[in-house]
């Protein structure tokens, strides 16, 4: 390559900044949330009688926040830094920037407001009403009109392949965002779905699986492109993989979302259509696991000595294991008995908090010393016990969810020979209750390791350069 | 034209895209242009400039 020194231009990274920042945040909260609500599952009298505080209004308020608000930070941060960086050039426009920031943490707000209240549009991960999903879609827009004429003004002859990822999931989450949130409103905080029954069904799950195949996946696979080759110091194993794989996963994944309606009133070749594309998008979802991974050939001893590589490189691990999970679970004998159950629920989480949260949080770990200019975390250490916290409590977590789901699966399809249930519901219930209390633990796992993330960042940002230089090196010995 | 005739067109349509693209993907011509691509990571590094040359050479051999 050639060995002209270029210098930074002058990088916005202080949107990246704010965004870092508000991603432990809003983590720490999205999560907490969740174990809450794991914890009255198990202990009911948790939600006090106040409505406010009830299952029911608080699930959409931890969905929200750990997939939009912890998510959507982590995106926009690294969407943000990988551009500038991959372009060589500064963002666009520092003003827009600094409008999809405040723009995005008022829609969080105006979220963790309005749910409680009970304020819905029932939509499931739509659920804000008409007033929020219009400043989200203006917010978008100025997002994306930042993040393409970032590409447009660049330096470098290339468009690195994770800019291509990252501008799929805006412009797809656009499409479906709009498409999806299109209601009549009959008052401020009320509306009504522009579809009707089938279609309005088919609606919502073209849009909720999309959410996760552009929002939790394209948008994710950015931050892996850039972030694995960078933090193993080695370029991606095949750039030319990555391009298939770009393109089989953007045309296949707009297909797949009547799985979430198997033996509905969905329309039967509907559900065995969408069956068939479940399944082999699990192709090109291995292909991008398999890639990402291999990046690290012949440099696998960097896995023993730096904990930020583990958490990317995990992360790998549990989207390769959802991304088979899932095809599997949209056969429709297999879903037969999986859904409804918490099998779904273990399945999420595995995609979520395996996938999804730690290659942000090894993103937000290689991100801080960069952006505040240190050499390193306050403490590697700490970056290495968040890691064992974060799988213990996935693990916890998921495997909970299975036994437990397959277990209802089986109770609820038992017959006796005159064809009466076998269980009643409440009985199900019982057999699940020790499960519940181990996904709780899982839980407190895994929002422990986001606490000791918070306090390691706050001392990177706090302590002196001068202070801190000698700590890490003896660390990374 | 049905419904049906379009849906089967449209698919035939994609599939031969798709093709298109992974021929391209792994044509010669494209592969100088790739590499150059997967550097676009390491290449605006001023200052850990020394480091990654070294790293980025001994995968070359």
């Amino acid at each position: 390559m050639s060995e002209i020194s270029q210098a930074h231009p002058d990088y916005n990274y202080k949107v990246v900044r704010q965004f870092a920042i508000m991603t432990v945040v809003w983590g720490i909260i999205g999560m907490g949330v969740g174990v809450l609500i794991a914890a009255q599952l198990y202990w009911p009298a948790l939600n006090f009688d106040i409505p406010y505080l009830t299952f029911s209004r608080l699930r959409p308020l931890h969905t929200n926040a750990v997939i939009f608000a912890f998510g959507g930070c982590a995106l926009f941060a690294t969407s943000y830094y990988v551009v500038q960086r991959t372009c060589q050039v500064k963002l666009f426009s520092d003003k827009l920037a600094s409008f999809t920031f405040w723009g995005w943490q008022a829609v969080i707000v105006a979220a963790a407001i309005t749910l409680p209240l009970g304020i819905t549009g029932s939509k499931e991960y739509a659920e804000l009403e008409w007033p929020i999903d219009i400043l989200i879609t203006l917010v978008w827009v100025a997002y994306i009109i930042n993040f393409f004429g970032t590409m447009i003004i660049r330096r470098t002859t290339h468009i690195y392949v994770a800019n291509w990822f990252f501008g799929a999931f805006m412009l797809t989450v656009a499409v479906l965002h709009i498409g999806n949130s299109m209601a009549i409103p009959v008052s401020f905080t009320k509306s009504y779905s522009l579809y009707a029954g089938a279609v309005d069904a088919m609606m919502q799950w073209w849009y909720g699986h999309n959410a996760v195949g552009f929002f939790l996946t394209a948008g994710f696979l950015g931050m892996m492109y850039y972030f694995v080759p960078k933090q193993a110091g080695r370029p991606v194993y095949s750039y030319r993989l990555s391009i298939i794989h770009f393109w089989a996963l953007i045309s296949l994944y707009i297909w797949a979302g009547p799985h979430h309606l198997h033996y509905t009133a969905l329309p039967d070749w509907t559900q065995s259509l969408g069956m068939v594309m479940s399944v082999i998008l699990f192709v090109p979802s291995w292909g991008g696991m398999i890639n990402g991974i291999m990046t690290l050939s012949g440099a696998w001893h960097k896995l023993r000595t730096d904990p930020i590589l583990r958490f990317l490189i995990v992360s790998l691990s549990f989207y390769g294991m959802s991304t088979f999970e899932g095809p599997m679970m949209a056969i429709k004998t297999v879903n037969a008995l999986s859904h409804y159950t918490d099998w779904t629920i273990g399945h999420v989480h595995s995609g979520a908090l395996g996938w999804v949260a730690m290659v942000s949080i090894g993103s937000i770990y290689h991100l801080v010393p960069i952006l505040f200019d240190r050499n390193g975390m306050y403490s590697t250490k700490w970056v290495n016990i968040h890691f064992w916290l974060a799988t213990i409590g996935v693990v916890l977590y998921i495997v909970a969810m299975w036994m437990s789901g397959v277990l209802q699966g089986l109770m609820w399809r038992a017959v006796n020979a005159d064809g009466t249930l076998t269980y009643s519901f409440v009985e199900s219930l019982e057999a699940s209750k020790p499960f519940y209390l181990v996904r709780f633990i899982g839980g407190v796992f895994v929002v422990a390791g986001m606490l000791l993330m918070a306090v390691n960042v706050y001392k990177t940002i706090r302590t002196p350069k001068e202070q801190f230089a000698n700590e890490p090196q003896a660390q990374a010995a | 034209m049905d419904y049906g005739t379009a849906g089967s067109i449209f698919t035939v349509v994609v599939f031969v895209c798709f093709i298109g693209i992974v021929l391209w993907a792994f044509s010669s011509k494209s592969k100088k242009g790739f590499d150059e691509a997967a550097q676009l990571v390491f290449d605006d590094e001023p200052d850990s400039k020394s480091k990654n040359k070294k790293q980025e050479s001994s995968l070359n051999e």
